[in-house]
């Protein structure tokens, strides 16, 4: 069974904080770490792998320095690392980018492809779902559950108030939540090998093959107009008193903020 | 000269960093309450391959640099000073003198499952009578044939009663003195191999030390570790890489009193400010902060001097003695900072401050890595 599995390299912070000037990230000073999501989505794939045998191959589109998170994923026990890597793909929103992680996918080979559900710094739960689209595969999203034979696979898909049971063939893609599994620790022995024995392989635009208006910001049809930091909220007021006066100050608080009139 | 460490080194940090918050943490001071071994976590840090790092890949370890293994030993520590040992009596004292002057067939029965992370191994050396003076061995090998017959007793050995593997020092020719002591390897299922009392201990509380016992052990005579009469130069150029673990260890508490300090300092206030504040608690801060960058730094010296095959007999003890000395200071003053709760057992620092003391002491007191420091300069 070869599995593809997206990873993507996030800063280490929920708290993003965004440049008032650019409207970019700011990366200084934050350390980048693996996706979150994305680990579950390998800790799946390597199970997968150790049941059935294959391949597990962790696939990445960013600069240069997002060979570490593939690194990571080999020490986790990923056998091959592929990055798209390219100023062709920059600027690149996440149709443009699940188009080029498909392509990829396509040169690669695959019976699975598995995703995490999101990344942390953005927050779309849009890439897998979209590079299903574009490889006109099943797609199950929020997987918290998985079994498979080999053929196919029965996922349970979480759902606010459930879950639900969904069978596809493979080949197929799967977008998957953190209740799925506990993501092992890279072994010392995994470390030495991704750094001094694996090779991550490197592939521009014109290795997978892609359509130049497909690919970057050209082939983006949405663009970001300002990224922003939300304001952070005032200072909390807490009122004293006994019930009745601690209302009687609410309405008049209330009355003048022109919340009651 | 680079500072820096790669990435390598950098993945280490962070994967043993990783394990002993999520893994370690959570059970680290109730561990310690009770006094109990933690199997499970060493079992899993066994598997990781924390327990022979540097050993070859052939051998059943990674491979790994000594810096890495330093980081590991620190990062384990940071969380757990317990843990710290187990992992460096496997890593330095038994898995390095199997290495080194291990026979293949030694190697394969004995390192492969120790270096693995399968079992536990410990280093008898001490003796109720052979502490700081090592050579002074009472436990006795008599050759007999194709095999030794083993008898006398071991005291502090850590692992010793979870080990499976044991590096045994006995006397095989008193007339020799230190030259007369000899290095084995011996199954702790032996017949006449027994465990005697456990440690109760003010520190490091859930790695567990025993007394061994030897009856009339008969050891195979392939089970000679180097040459007979060599077992004194094992045993020391063991303890030269056991102290670069213990540094490491000490390293790890000394980091942590700090971060409690920093920590508590910035939350606790007095006189209406956080003491963060007041120069007195700055100071502390900086003297910890100073401390612990000067013994990391030699501490990874150390590594590296290990990792690059050159001497590192100084180099370690100088390590060990500095590192052992700021784990102290730091943990005595990181109390002072938490003042009175400081003292209690709701807070970390008063475990660290118990940990630290057994790094002044064990695998050579502060006193012996002086004396080793001067020989070396002054010979």
């Amino acid at each position: 069974m070869n599995i593809i599995v997206c990873v993507k390299q996030v800063p280490d912070t929920t708290d993003v904080k965004i440049d008032p000037k650019t409207g970019t990230l700011i990366r200084e000073g934050v350390p980048s770490i693996v996706n979150p999501d994305d680990k579950h989505a390998l800790e799946e794939a390597l199970r997968m792998k150790e049941k059935f045998g294959g391949k597990v191959t962790v696939l990445s589109m960013g600069p240069p320095q997002a060979e570490d998170a593939l690194r990571e994923c080999s020490a986790m026990g990923a056998d091959d690392m592929v990055l798209l890597c390219d100023r062709a793909f920059a600027g690149a929103d996440t149709w443009a980018t699940s188009y080029t992680l498909g392509e990829a996918a396509k040169k690669i080979g695959y019976d699975l492809i598995i995703c995490g559900r999101e990344a942390i710094d953005g927050d779309t739960a849009q890439i897998g779902p979209q590079m299903a689209e574009h490889l006109h595969l099943p797609q199950i999203t929020y997987v918290k559950n998985v079994e498979t034979d080999g053929n196919k696979i029965v996922c349970e898909r979480a759902l606010e108030d459930g879950y639900e049971k969904i069978e596809a063939s493979l080949p197929a893609l799967i977008t998957v939540i953190a209740d799925l599994n506990k993501p092992r620790y890279p072994s010392v022995r995994g470390i030495v090998e991704a750094y001094r024995e694996k090779k991550v392989t490197v592939w521009n635009a014109k290795d997978i093959c892609a359509d130049g208006t497909c690919i970057g910001m050209e082939g983006s049809p949405t663009s970001v107009k300002r990224s922003f930091a939300p304001e952070p909220k005032g200072k909390g007021e807490v009122l004293k008193g006994s019930v009745k006066e601690m209302s009687k100050q609410l309405v008049v608080k209330l009355k003048d903020k022109n919340v009651l009139r | 000269m680079e500072f820096a460490l790669t990435k390598e080194q950098e993945m280490v940090r962070k994967t043993a960093r990783e394990f002993a918050e999520k893994e370690i943490a959570p059970i680290a001071a109730d561990i310690d309450e009770r006094a109990e071994f933690p199997a499970e976590t060493v079992r899993k840090l066994g598997a990781l391959g924390f327990m022979g790092m540097t050993v070859p890949k052939e051998w059943g370890g990674s491979g790994m640099d000594d810096i890495s293994y330093a980081i590991a030993v620190e990062e384990v520590s940071r969380v757990c000073a317990s843990h710290g040992v187990t992992m460096s009596v496997c890593n330095s004292l038994v898995c390095w003198p199997l290495m080194k002057f291990g026979t293949d067939a030694q190697k394969e029965k004995y390192l492969k499952p120790v270096a693995s992370g399968k079992v536990l191994g410990c280093f008898g050396l001490t003796e109720p009578n052979a502490g700081t003076d090592a050579g002074s061995q009472a436990t006795v090998a008599r050759k007999e044939g194709d095999k030794y017959i083993i008898n006398g007793s071991k005291v502090f050995i850590t692992n010793a009663s979870k080990s499976d593997v044991t590096i045994l020092f006995a006397m095989t020719d008193k007339s020799k003195g230190t030259k007369g002591i000899s290095t084995f390897v011996v199954d702790s299922n032996t017949p006449g191999y027994s465990i005697g009392s456990i440690e109760k201990k003010m520190g490091i509380r859930a790695s567990i030390q025993t007394e061994l016992v030897f009856q009339d052990m008969e050891v195979p005579a392939e089970n000679l570790l180097g040459k007979e009469g060599q077992g004194f130069k094992i045993a020391m150029a063991t303890l030269d890489g056991g102290r670069i673990g213990i540094a490491a260890q000490a390293l790890g508490i000394a980091q942590a009193a700090y971060e409690e300090s920093v920590k508590y300092a910035k939350q606790r206030e007095q006189f209406g400010k956080p003491i963060s504040s007041f120069q007195a608690i700055q100071w502390f801060i900086s003297d910890m902060a100073t401390e612990i960058d000067a013994a990391r730094l030699l501490v990874y010296k150390a590594a590296f001097d290990k990792w690059k095959g050159r001497p590192y007999t100084t180099s370690a003890a100088m390590a060990k003695y500095f590192a052992s000395d700021v784990a102290m200071k730091a943990t005595r003053n990181a109390i002072q900072v938490h003042g009175g709760y400081g003292f209690t057992k709701d807070y970390a620092v008063e475990r660290f401050y118990r940990d630290a003391k057994i790094t002044e002491i064990y695998e050579g007191t502060t006193e012996v890595q002086k004396m080793v420091i001067a020989g070396d300069l002054l010979k």
